[in-house]
């Protein structure tokens, strides 16, 4: 076991920090009290430790901590901003999108993920782009709909 | 001024969404306390061995380890437990029944030291003949599990049938009436067929964890539970401590479905943090998880006789199910299964008998519908048998034989509220019945199921000093809505802004009792000792008002937010605040029981209806579902969202167990304990349409003609597939899931497996 030296930017802000080379960034984060991303499958088959990297979603369980060095990380905890949900956050609300919540934090971030490289997408689209998260609770409906109503809110602009 | 429903009846946003979409939500695998310790557990590589030995040297000197505990650490404990039978050790007791099952639990500073010193821990078995198939297990040679059975614990109000005392019948129950003999007899058409559940991992997505700390003032857990009044009840056994020492907080619950019903991990943690003197926390994994819990597996054996015109004369099944290890809840699911498994149809003569075994496997127990769908799938095919055989239309074969609303569908118990013709007759035309020579063909299933569990519960409401409220109750939150529905009925009931109500939950060392959180029973039963709690406010509210006005108590009448004296508006703020002089508050309590509107039982009959339109890929046998109908017979919406929410759910968890999902055992040990080989439904297996369907008589006992739902829109689904699959393939299915493999080998044999010699007679 040896310790490395990271530099990377963490929900906005820019972080260095001493880290052990086998600490999964999943434990690094929930240790530092960011508990969003949730350990469950731990064979990045079910998505609720869901991260984005880059802007891209990613299993927390099966990625290490130094692998984020030089990179941009997001957690849920860094989606709404000043206390303002953000639109997919709300549309997740609106449309009931989520049950016991455990999945809800990396489905948010997922679904964030997909309407940034995708503003319209189809419900093809979506049930592509979401088949590595998995929801026990509400049977996937309600998620759909959500993603399909925060891509029409934001669109209305370009009609 | 009365209150008309505007509250409820309304789709209001989830009281917890913002928590949830933001993260803040905290699930008790996100809580931890200073100088907290971490437990890994040692599992049995065996699936039946005496223990002769448990080497922990190497493991002791393992760093960060704090201290190692086996089953003979459990002398000043009581070391089973067991909400039926005590039979369920917390550490396996010289003896192991099951691969998979705790042997030690290693104690260490960090969860990676735990994890590292458990696979130290060396165990020296002695093998013993192992059973995992409960026809198997039922045989006179079989291997007994329990030579000396737990002593019987369970509570007034199960209705579970009896213990089975002999060889490895785990519990029996039976069910009878009329003269089934005779009755097929005179039977035109007599038709045979045995039926097969799958053993299914319920998978709620935070898994099986707990934290336990014991202080000054008793033990207090942190636990993702349903129930946390039986876990108290287990601790306070286990530990020899009254109840009021024993604190059991459940916050937000990673998913239930029943499967977080009663102890699981507790108890270990609870005698850990008793031995240690320190803060344990104990996290499983899917894997672990998986070999906590898992449903009981049901082989089914049925006969039913019906005249020419498809009249039921006699029904008969024979029910084995394959529980597991240990009792847990099987004799329920076993009960619960009897009472449904014939459907909610006249049967003049009825004959049910139930076996629950035990065999070296995961012991069972609860999973959405618990005992419903195993025994519904058998009973609902020998419908759509019947029709086809006797050239009648199967939704006119069940139309002729439903029970009516008012009539009876057991023979002493409440009478069935709803109205399943009309239910019946809706789901008909969503399916739209299409012509199975073009490719698509459609099934559907009924069940009616006696939920509701056990009327005993209690609530309390505090109107606050400044009018505003907290309800306290013992229902716990994990996903349904609980918080919401009953958020919006105690807002209801006071007239009061959704935002100046608070519900505070689970918790037994502040919150009132309530029995379970199961059997979709909170917003029937919970939700009426909160109105009642309501309600005992009030009165309070318009005597102190009547005091603090010197007036008649008559002349003070309940308005929104307050009471109005003499027809002036008091506010409630106003009316604590005048009687105290400074601050106070008001208290109401309601307690439910069995008694008035729930002296009958079931609480409610929980109405399940599903249909499908089903094709099939002839080359790879792959099932697609083009649509899926579900009917919320719910009496009452109070949030109509939520109810759709509950209902897609449950349909979507049904189609993971008609399709997809099955524990199997090969040898000793499960072959696919994880998620990539136990297949659960993904946003690709949707359904192409979804009609979801509301029905609201107001004809149950809950609040506003509330009843429950949640677990109904599973119940039917496993028979509806395969009763699409049938009419699509000519092949009469008989087993689930329904995957890939077994729908083209039912295509290839172009028969039924499991042929039985049935005939018109
Ligand atoms: S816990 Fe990481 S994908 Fe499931
Ligand atoms: S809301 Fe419970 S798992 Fe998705």
């Amino acid at each position: 076991m040896s310790a490395r030296k990271i530099s990377f930017v963490l929900n906005r802000r820019p972080q260095e920090t001493e880290i052990d080379d086998s600490v999964l960034l999943l434990d690094f984060l929930r240790d530092r009290g960011l508990t969003g991303a949730k350990p469950s499958c731990e064979m990045e088959v079910c998505g609720s430790c869901t991260i984005l990297i880059d802007g891209l979603p990613f299993s927390a369980c099966t990625t290490l901590a130094v692998e984020v060095e030089g990179r941009t990380v997001e957690t849920i905890e860094g989606v709404a901003r000043n206390g303002e949900l953000h639109p997919i956050q709300e549309a997740f609300v609106e449309r009931f999108a989520m049950q016991c919540g455990f999945c809800t934090p990396g489905m948010v971030l997922t679904a964030k993920a997909l309407l940034e490289s995708n503003p319209d997408p189809s419900r093809d689209d979506i049930l592509h782009w979401m088949e590595g998260n998995i929801c026990r609770c509400t049977g996937y409906e309600s998620i759909v709909e959500a993603i399909l109503s925060a891509a029409a809110k934001a669109g209305t602009g370009d009609g | 001024m009365d209150n008309k429903p505007q509250i409820v009846g309304r789709s209001i946003p989830r009281v917890d969404g913002v928590a949830k979409v933001t993260g803040a939500a905290k699930f008790a695998i996100d809580l931890s306390v200073p100088g907290m310790v971490f437990g890994a557990v040692v599992r049995s590589e065996r699936a039946h061995a005496e223990i002769i030995d448990i080497d922990t040297r190497s493991a002791e000197q393992s760093p960060g380890v704090v201290r190692i505990i086996t089953g003979r650490d459990l002398d000043n404990v009581v070391p089973y437990f067991g909400h039926i039978v005590l039979d369920h050790p917390i550490l396996a007791i010289e003896r192991t029944l099951y691969y998979g099952e705790p042997i030690a639990l290693v104690i260490a500073r960090s969860q990676q030291a735990a994890t590292h010193a458990a696979s130290q821990v060396e165990v020296e078995y002695r093998e013993l003949p192992y059973v995992t198939d409960a026809l198997e297990a039922l045989k006179d040679d079989a291997p007994i599990l329990h030579p000396q059975r737990g002593e019987v614990v369970r509570d007034l109000g199960f209705d579970a049938g009896e213990e089975g005392g002999s060889g490895n019948i785990c519990s029996l129950a039976s069910l009878d009436w009329g003269n089934v003999d005779s009755g097929f007899a005179a039977a035109d058409l007599v038709i045979e067929g045995e039926f097969r559940y799958p053993m299914l991992y319920g998978y709620a997505m935070e898994p099986y964890n707990a934290l336990a700390v014991s202080g000054e003032d008793g033990l207090t857990v942190y636990t993702t539970t349903q129930h946390p009044y039986m876990v108290r009840k287990d601790l306070a056994r286990i530990l020899s401590l009254p109840f009021a020492k024993v604190r059991v907080v459940v916050p937000y619950v990673g998913g239930g479905y029943g499967t977080k019903s009663y102890s699981k991990i507790e108890p270990l943690a609870a005698v850990a943090a008793q031995l240690t003197g320190l803060p344990v926390k104990v996290v499983l994994g899917v894997e672990e998880s998986i070999h906590t819990t898992r449903s009981d597996s049901a082989i089914v054996r049925a006969r039913s006789g019906y005249t020419a015109q498809g009249l039921l004369v006699a029904r008969a099944f024979e029910i084995v199910l394959n529980s597991g290890a240990y009792t847990d809840n099987s004799p329920q699911v076993g009960q619960k299964a009897v009472n449904t498994c014939f459907g909610p149809y006249r049967t003049p003569a009825l004959s049910v008998r139930m076996r629950s075994v035990f065999t070296n496997t995961v012991p069972a127990s609860s999973l959405r519908g618990f005992g419903t769908p195993q025994g519904t799938f058998a009973g609902e095919l020998q419908m759509d048998e019947a029709a086809e055989r006797l050239g009648i239309d199967p939704v006119e074969l069940r139309k002729r034989n439903l029970v009516g609303p008012g009539e009876e569908v057991i023979p002493g118990k409440r009478a069935l509220e709803a109205n399943l013709p009309e239910d019946l007759e809706l789901l008909s035309k969503s399916v739209d019945w299409p012509d199975p020579g073009e490719g698509r063909a459609s099934g559907l299933g009924l069940s009616a199921s006696d939920s509701g569990a056990y009327p005993s519960s209690t609530a309390l409401v505090r109107i606050h000093a400044d009018g505003s409220a907290s309800a306290l109750v013992g229902a716990t939150e994990m996903g349904q809505g609980s918080r919401t529905v009953l958020a919006q009925i105690a807002a209801q009931e006071l007239a009061l802004p959704m935002e100046l109500v608070t519900i505070v939950s689970s918790d037994t060392g502040i919150g009132p009792f309530e029995q379970t959180t199961g059997a979709s029973r909170t917003t029937t039963v919970v939700g009426r000792s909160l109105q009642a709690a309501c309600q005992d406010a009030r009165r309070q509210l318009r005597a102190l008002a009547a005091e603090v006005h010197e007036v008649a108590v008559e002349s003070v009448q309940d308005a929104p937010g307050g009471v109005l004296v003499d027809g002036t508006w008091r506010s409630f703020a106003e009316v604590i605040q005048g009687w105290f002089g400074a601050g106070g508050e008001v208290i109401g309590t309601g307690a439910i029981r069995r008694s008035g509107d729930f002296a009958e039982t079931p609480v409610f009959w929980e109405i399940g209806a599903a249909g499908v339109i089903v094709s099939v890929d002839r080359d790879t046998g792959e099932v697609s579902v083009e649509k899926l109908a579900t009917i919320g017979d719910v009496g009452f919406a109070i949030n109509p969202a939520m109810v759709h929410g509950q209902d897609a759910g449950a349909a979507l968890m049904g189609l993971g167990a008609a399709l997809h999902e099955e524990l199997v055992y090969e040898g000793e040990m499960l072959t696919n304990p994880n998620l990539v080989d136990y297949r659960v439904p993904r946003f690709e297996d949707l359904p192409r349409e979804m009609d979801q369907m509301l029905v609201e008589r107001q004809d149950g006992v809950g609040p506003y003609g509330s009843k429950g739902a949640g677990e109904g829109g599973g119940n039917a689904i496993g028979a509806a597939i395969a009763s699409a699959i049938a009419r699509l393939l000519g092949v009469r299915p008989r087993e689930l899931p329904l995957t890939s493999e077994r729908v083209w080998r039912l295509l290839q044999d172009g028969r039924i497996p499991r042929e039985a010699d049935d005939d018109l007679s």
